[in-house]
């Protein structure tokens, strides 16, 4: 038999660069944040103190739970931009759920200050992430609108129902056992961390250890080929969209919980972030690779980059060019790898 | 004979794993309607690549009007008269006819367009062909035949020299055909020389005044359309080279109960599709442990079949019973839990994930036999299915965990025969199974469909290699635009008859079938 095993080995000088390009992309985030890391360090020596190292995990664990949604999403090469709208409308519901009447010309509960508990508004929060999600995906799956169109929409349509809801501002104060979700911590661990961490193992035994998750990866690898293998693909669409929904509406709560107040305006330019975060840690805008762990590292490099450069005083507008030529650079090199491994 | 126009000499290409022309020369007189026949793979559209800049040749020279020349772009050959008309058109739907016409080379000044004189001469241009159409008409609301009508008249107004089309007629009506060939007179009479591809012979007699044929990537001969007929065409496209010989497998099989029938198939125009072709009363049955061999040339809508009764295509009428019992299958999903498997045509793009491992490709269609509990995927299970299989068809693989990108194209195909059979299949559909991969894999593959077979798991193998379909199959059906042709057992089958029946018109094909009978 003429055949090799690994028919590029015929050719070494390309197989040389071919094992050197997939390590590098494969590794570069963990590298990147180490030396992110060690330059902060260095740079300004309170950045390794623990108490600065939790308000980074804090800092990033509201968005880094979306992310773990948008990881969903972006495997199978779509995208969603409605998660920081979805977020303010989520953490609006719930306040008013805690709240009872008090909150607005909603009337959920007929005693003044007797709203639900805070499992009730936590409830109410997913609730509408997961309808939003769901109604995303189906505009996605049955009426055939790009997913970039959607959620384009939905960051707009959210945005409006939070700010129609809350015509009569902020929503604040909340009780203590509310609170706690956002602002309580486990021994020194904040709970919004330990959340995140618990959401980013389970979704990395879903997509690594269950059927479900080589479908996801399929449909995003070769959505025809998934199709011509008898993957229900529409089903699959519409999963991670109600997935990613799933997890704006407990971000909204959360980050509601946190700040104690809900109001229209929060969660702005949270997709940015997000997205950035996933696509950093190495999932393929393409769709079919990529990694929760992947977004774990880059959620913490997002946050650790932010923190480093609020702790050596630079300018917050800064942060947001330096996150944006920082997508654009990653994006650059998936191209640049594809091509390689095309070729 | 004239001074030829175009001389292309010597003419030798080679693609990775693969002689796509060895010494091909070809000759081309100026007012000359030039048929260049083939079969798929004959080489004919490497040539004209070559002639259109699109490829660069190996070796060889190309002398056009007494000169040699260099084409190393589709520019390049444009600018020296040379206008290729595909298949599939090169026209932006949203653009006005006029805008097509003159697409990159619109006329005006300092890169503002003259609308005037653009319409103005997209006019004159299609006067000249006798076409009654607005300049300004978007193309989307053209008819196919329209649309290459089109195509022509943009090769004229780039005051060319040589028009090549491919295959023409493929996607006209009878009466587009007819004046497609009108026009075809009339440049000829102009002194413009065309090269005309096309599998439909009758055409070739119709319009040419001569024609080469190509065969596995080498010169057959040429000749005088008259001096030769249709039977001689098709005795020098057929016939076997050393590089296909295949050896003749399934002697001893014996064909159990019918497992697929399909009776009064039929596809209608699918506006998110054009191109695939409309399929007419499809109706063909096979038996459990056969091989039934599918044969057609590009286009006469063998994959279609297959994706119609596999799911993966709607069909608008038509009945498939799966064991005497009739099934409705309106997706893959529905296909698969009726016991078929396709292995598709394109083994890139419709059948792998080459991002992912061996072992996922391997399993996707099975995992829920491979389940932990309700969800989970099992994979020490996993492991020993993909080992099994690796085993049993001899893949060449580092570990389950290669990816499968990383194998070759013969492996890759047998990790997709793998995937169906691990689902145990009644009936297997396979399209172009042995396309793009060595001959060494080649004659694996066909042992393998050989030993499905001879489980007793039906198979419905697609093949444009006619050696290949006489090699594997135990009955042969042949189709042409969409309609089943005819059919026959592969005792009584040679590459020439099943030719006629592949190319022929099917109401006269039948005569000459049975003429090529003893």
């Amino acid at each position: 038999m003429s055949e090799a095993v690994l028919p590029r080995k015929q050719d070494p000088a390309r197989s040389g660069r071919a094992s050197i390009i997939p390590l590098l992309s494969r590794h570069a985030p963990a590298l990147c944040l180490v030396l992110l890391m060690v330059v902060f360090s260095i740079l300004e020596p309170a950045f390794l103190s623990p108490l600065n190292l939790f308000n980074v995990m804090r800092q990033i664990s509201i968005e880094g739970l979306i992310a773990i949604g948008m990881t969903f999403v972006i495997l199978t090469a779509g995208i969603d931009l409605s998660v920081g709208s979805l977020v303010a409308l989520a953490g609006l519901v719930a306040a008013m759920i805690a709240k009872g009447s008090t909150a607005s010309s909603f009337s959920l509960s007929a005693g003044e200050a007797a709203g639900y508990g805070w499992y009730a508004a936590m409830f109410g929060a997913m609730s509408v992430g997961l309808f939003g999600g769901f109604l995303q995906g189906f505009a996605i799956t049955r009426l055939k609108v790009p997913p970039f169109v959607v959620t384009l929409g939905g960051l707009s349509v959210f945005r409006g129902l939070a700010l129609m809801i809350s015509a009569a501002g902020p929503i604040s104060g909340f009780d203590a056992s509310y609170r706690w979700w956002g602002q309580g911590r486990v021994g020194s661990v904040p709970v919004p961390v330990i959340i995140f961490l618990t959401i980013a193992a389970v979704a990395f035994v879903v997509l690594r250890y269950t059927r479900y998750g080589r479908q996801v990866y399929a449909v995003g690898g070769n959505r025809e080929a998934a199709r011509l293998s008898g993957v229900n693909v529409r089903g699959v669409l519409l999963s991670v969209y109600m997935i990613i929904g799933f997890l704006a509406g407990l971000a909204g709560f959360i980050l509601s919980a946190r700040l104690n107040s809900s109001e229209a305006v929060a969660g702005m330019g949270y997709e940015l972030n997000v997205i950035a975060a996933v696509v950093i840690g190495g999932t393929s805008l393409f769709g079919g690779v990529g990694t929760i762990f992947g977004t774990v590292i880059g959620s913490v490099l997002i946050g650790v980059l932010i923190n480093g450069l609020v702790l050596m005083n630079v300018n917050s507008y800064v942060q947001q060019i330096v996150i944006g030529l920082i997508l654009i650079a990653v994006v650059a090199f998936d191209q640049f790898a594809k091509s390689r491994r095309l070729k | 004979m004239t001074e030829p126009l175009l001389r292309m000499e010597h003419i030798s290409k080679r693609f990775p794993g693969v002689m796509a022309l060895s010494d091909v020369s070809f000759e081309v007189a100026p007012g000359e309607v030039h048929g260049l026949l083939g079969e798929n793979g004959a080489g004919k559209s490497t040539l004209l690549k070559i002639l259109s800049g699109a490829h660069q040749p190996d070796s060889g020279t190309i002398t056009l009007g007494g000169q040699p020349v260099v084409l190393p772009t589709p520019l390049d050959a444009q600018r020296h008269g040379i206008v290729t008309i595909y298949q599939e058109f090169n026209l932006i739907p949203t653009m006005t006819v006029a805008e097509n016409m003159f697409l990159g080379r619109e006329p005006g000044r300092g890169g503002f367009i003259s609308w005037k004189r653009m319409r103005d001469d997209t006019a004159e241009v299609l006067g000249r062909l006798g076409l009654d159409l607005d300049p300004m008409m978007p193309v989307s609301d053209l008819s196919v035949g329209e649309q290459q009508m089109i195509e022509i008249a943009r090769a004229l107004s780039m005051e060319s020299r040589i028009i090549i089309m491919d295959e023409p007629t493929s996607a006209l009506t009878e009466t587009e055909v007819e004046r497609l060939f009108r026009i075809v007179a009339d440049l000829k009479k102009r002194g413009l020389s065309i090269i005309y591809v096309t599998h439909r012979l009758q055409e070739v007699m119709a319009i040419c005044d001569r024609v080469t044929v190509l065969r596995d990537g080498a010169l057959v001969g040429s000749g005088k359309v008259g001096e030769l007929g249709i039977n001689d065409f098709i005795r020098m496209m057929v016939g076997r080279s050393a590089a296909q010989l295949f050896t003749r497998l399934g002697d001893h099989r014996e064909p159990g109960p019918v497992v697929l029938t399909v009776s009064g198939l039929w596809r209608e125009r699918d506006p998110t599709n054009p191109h695939a072709t409309l399929l007419k009363d499809i109706s063909l049955e096979v038996r459990a442990g056969e091989i039934l061999g599918l044969a057609g040339l590009m286009g006469a809508g063998r994959t279609e079949v297959a994706r119609c009764i596999f799911g993966a295509d709607a069909h608008s009428r038509g009945r498939i019973e799966i064991g005497g019992l009739a099934v409705g299958i309106r997706s893959p999903a529905d296909a698969i839990r009726h016991g078929i498997g396709l292995v598709p045509e394109d083994r890139k793009q419709q059948a792998l994930f080459l991002d992912l491992a061996v072992r996922h490709n391997l399993a996707i269609s099975s995992l829920k036999g491979l389940a932990w509990g309700r969800w989970f995927v099992n994979e020490a299970a996993e492991t020993e299915l993909v080992e099994r299989y690796r085993r049993a068809l001899d893949i060449r693989m580092a570990s389950p965990d290669t990816q499968i990108a990383d194998l070759s194209g013969g492996n890759q195909q047998k990790v997709v025969l793998a995937r169906w059979l691990a689902l145990r299949p009644r009936l297997l559909i396979v399209d172009e199974p042995t396309r793009g991969i060595d001959v060494a894999a080649k004659a694996e593959v066909h042992q393998q469909l050989d030993a499905m077979a001879r489980a007793g798991i039906a198979v419905i193998a697609i093949s444009s290699e006619l050696p290949e379909v006489l090699a594997i199959s135990d009955r042969i059906v042949t189709m042409r635009e969409g309609r089943i042709t005819g059919g026959m057992p592969r005792d009584r089958a040679t590459e020439e008859a099943l030719m006629h029946l592949m190319t022929i018109d099917p109401a006269t094909a039948l005569p000459a079938a049975s003429e090529a009978q003893p």
